[in-house]
């Protein structure tokens, strides 16, 4: 199965503490920011921070993942330390075109020939925050080999809509649904928005439950504190859990007899089921529960 | 030079006056308890007196004697200042002084100092920079730091005597009686000046809202005190509540809470009537919330919580999740508020709090303590007095008495702190013993000491991360790097005391 990608936590690149207590709190990737988090007489600093961050700590199998600037402003400077820092994924603010894609993965590439390192190591991802880029979403998913996710920015989204977020989510509906129609038709992961009142935690699950509905991998946060919270709504239930390890069971005896339909109490048991199964026990055993 | 039992060099003269510390209940022993002179008040006699200065003159204040004064004011006292600033200016010097403890409100107490006024100190803790001229050497002898536990036992057993207690209260009537729940001022629990009230051979009771006879509930009776005197103001109430944080959402307090809270419910102490005592701080209030949802799911109640008591305790008690409150010191007004409504939230002085001369003190009945520290060692000894540059800036407190009298003694703290480990292989100043420690709870996950055999095969399948404490001192320093040491003086600005009166630690001049 692919990486978890149920939490993107971002984290400030100009603050040290920060960079230092990442790992800490269990969020899958970290997404170190260097974009709209860092003002812009801290660029360079908070770029050598982040450099210093990914060359001291250890961020153990977490995915490290930053925010780069746009490539006429710093981003060219993010993208060489950050390669050198080793950096996973270069993620790209507010996509527009593929264009925008094969800039960045250009300067990646170049970066990575000139320090021989194998072209294609560092992955990249979009972010997505405009009406532009949603309508250009199938193609930005392809625009490089390098891509691992798309991700939906839905605060300049809303506003280039000429709406702001609502509690339900209406005005995201498109959006959502055709960034994640992009992802899954390029085999790539689908973050969803940020949900910015920390201290709403119903409102995040209201929200959480419904990208997961959606089918999106995760969502972007901005405190530590909502990532258990995504987390337990990710979690799959008891019932799910048995219902998997019935259905791989049932798998395993077919093969073992060598017979081919099987059905579990009466219901075919298909390849997507089996696929289904797995992805609910991967999620199960990355929540930390019994699956035996 | 004398070592003690946790490796500390004592030097020859402190060792053979105080005793070196050799384990924690080797120098418990029978003994005399102090008495006092005491000076009968007749009918008729009036005790209210018109000011702090004719208090000084009424009670024969001279050179060299002993005063103290009460913490339950915290930030935001204004008698010790008050009544040093009046001794000042009559000339008496050579005092010592037994606050049970002394705050960054307490600088002036730098000048006494320097002027010759003040001669001696003890107390629980220095802060900021009252601390730091004591650490510059201000002072021709130590300072000498004691628990609160060790402070009660101390004046039990006669090793500080108070000529006078100057004490302030919140209320008071004209003939003493004093509580710390009534009044302009409240603090709640007076349980550190009880015990001067007993002992000391004057009481001045210093008072900002004079009550009718008489004035109950009496935490303070009349028969202990000698005189009266009414002031404009005896304290700021926001300095009282100062430091006393709401619920933190700070990610990693809240982590080390969590952690924390785990250890408690899954170890064995927590069933039906067990108790705990937490501090001050983030995430020590955290704790607390934690626990509270946890005694909530699995319908446990505690028979008692313990110690400097804050809100959360309270709201605690309102909730029907413990049965009794024991306070000896309030930390916020609700707190204090609480003492005085709720008769299940019961008072008590320091020495039943704490002292290990008493017959039997409340935290020996502790199921759980969970105490801060600002260095903890590969040995488990605390630092609570010392900063990493040697420089006194905490306080003694209830550490060394809850942890080594509670059943499971919890310490938590992030491994770094800045860019200053938390975990090193020697603390800066011993204040606590290791073997008094339990647990260590960090942001990486728990340490237990290897002392406690039983706990480790009781956590043996815990899903809570466990960790050595070599490894957390590892993980602390690859991010800090091996911090150098301290360039000390040759002067001892400082004595440790453990609660039973013997020198864990000395601290010099930096």
């Amino acid at each position: 199965m692919d990486r978890l990608r149920r939490t993107m936590m971002f984290v400030p690149g100009a603050n040290p503490a920060m960079l230092r207590d990442a790992i800490l709190y269990g969020a899958d990737s970290i997404m170190f920011d260097l974009e709209d988090a860092v003002s812009m007489k801290e660029k360079d600093s908070a770029r050598l921070l982040v450099y210093s961050a990914l060359k001291t700590f250890d961020y153990q199998s977490v995915e490290t993942v930053v925010r780069i600037n746009e490539l006429s402003s710093g981003g060219r400077q993010d993208i060489e330390a950050m390669i050198l820092g080793g950096i996973n994924v270069i993620r790209l603010p507010k996509t527009e075109t593929a264009d925008d894609i094969r800039a960045v993965d250009a300067a990646i590439e170049s970066v990575e020939s000139h320090y021989q390192i194998p072209v294609g190591t560092t992955k990249m991802m979009a972010a997505i925050e405009s009406a532009e880029g949603v309508l250009n979403a199938r193609e930005i998913a392809i625009a490089s080999n390098r891509m691992i996710g798309i991700a939906l920015g839905a605060e300049d989204y809303v506003t280039s809509q000429k709406t702001r977020r609502y509690p339900d989510g209406q005005e995201l509906f498109f959006a959502r649904n055709y960034i994640l129609h992009a992802a899954r038709a390029a085999g790539i992961a689908a973050i969803d928005t940020v949900y910015s009142d920390v201290d709403n935690e119903d409102g995040l699950r209201q929200e959480a439950s419904l990208i997961k509905q959606l089918g999106f991998d995760g969502k972007s946060v901005i405190n530590p504190r909502q990532i258990p919270i995504i987390n337990a709504i990710y979690a799959p239930t008891q019932a799910e859990i048995q219902n998997a390890k019935e259905v791989l069971a049932a798998i395993e005896e077919a093969e073992s007899k060598g017979s081919g339909v099987i059905a579990i109490n009466g219901k075919m048991v298909d390849k997507p089921i089996v696929e289904r199964a797995y992805r609910v026990l991967a999620m199960a055993k990355a929540a930390n529960m019994e699956v035996k | 030079m004398t070592i003690n039992q946790v490796g500390r060099d004592i030097p020859d003269q402190y060792a053979s006056q105080y005793g070196v510390y050799a384990g924690e209940l080797t120098n418990i022993k029978d003994y005399q308890r102090a008495t006092k002179k005491v000076h009968p008040v007749k009918p008729r006699d009036s005790k209210l007196l018109a000011s702090i200065h004719d208090a000084i003159i009424q009670t024969g204040l001279k050179d060299g004697m002993t005063i103290s004064f009460h913490h339950h004011f915290r930030e935001g006292d204004y008698i010790m200042n008050m009544v040093l600033a009046e001794i000042a200016k009559m000339g008496i010097k050579d005092l010592a002084i037994a606050p049970s403890s002394i705050a960054n409100v307490h600088e002036p107490l730098i000048d006494y100092i320097k002027q010759g006024v003040v001669t001696h100190v003890t107390s629980s803790g220095l802060r900021d920079k009252v601390g730091a001229a004591i650490s510059e050497g201000i002072l021709a002898d130590p300072v000498i730091i004691r628990s609160h536990g060790g402070r009660a036992r101390a004046i039990e057993r006669g090793d500080i005597h108070i000529d006078v207690a100057f004490l302030g209260a919140p209320s008071a009537d004209e003939y003493g009686n004093a509580n710390g729940v009534k009044g302009k001022t409240t603090c709640g629990s007076l349980g550190y000046a009880m015990v001067d009230a007993q002992y000391a051979d004057q009481v001045v009771i210093i008072t900002d809202s004079l009550m009718p006879y008489p004035n109950t509930p009496i935490s303070i009776p009349q028969t202990l005190v000698d005189y009266v005197v009414e002031v404009d103001a005896i304290g700021d109430p926001e300095g009282i509540a100062k430091g006393a944080t709401r619920f933190t959402k700070n990610p990693k307090e809240l982590l080390i809470a969590e952690y924390a809270a785990k250890m408690i419910t899954e170890s064995t102490y927590f069933k039906d009537g067990f108790s705990f005592q937490t501090g001050t701080g983030g995430a020590a209030l955290a704790v607390t919330r934690f626990l509270k949802q946890a005694m909530i799911d699995q319908n446990i109640k505690a028979s008692f919580v313990l110690g400097g008591i804050t809100n959360a305790m309270a709201e605690l008690l309102e909730d029907g999740l413990v049965e009794k409150v024991i306070d000896v010191q309030d930390f916020d007004h609700p707190s204090a508020i609480s003492l005085g409504k709720n008769s299940e939230h019961y008072e008590i002085d320091a020495a039943m709090y704490a002292s290990p001369l008493s017959k039997g003190s409340v935290i020996n009945q502790l199921d759980i303590a969970i105490l801060s520290a600002l260095e903890i060692d590969t040995q488990f000894n605390v630092n609570v007095i010392t900063g990493s540059d040697g420089v006194l800036r905490g306080a003694s407190g209830g550490h060394s008495d809850t942890s080594t009298a509670c059943k499971m003694s919890m310490v938590i703290a992030p491994i770094v702190r800045g860019r200053i480990p938390t975990i090193v292989d020697q603390v800066t100043t011993v204040v606590t013993p290791g073997s008094s420690i339990d647990v260590v709870v960090t942001e990486l996950g728990i340490a237990i000491n290897p002392l406690r055999t039983d706990l480790i095969a009781a956590f043996k399948d815990s899903k809570i991360p466990q960790l050595t404490i070599e490894a957390l001192k590892e993980k602390a320093y690859a991010i800090t790097g091996e911090p150098a040491p301290i360039k000390y003086g040759d002067w001892l600005v400082a004595l440790i005391e453990y609660r039973d009166g013997t020198l864990i630690d000395v601290v010099k001049n930096v």
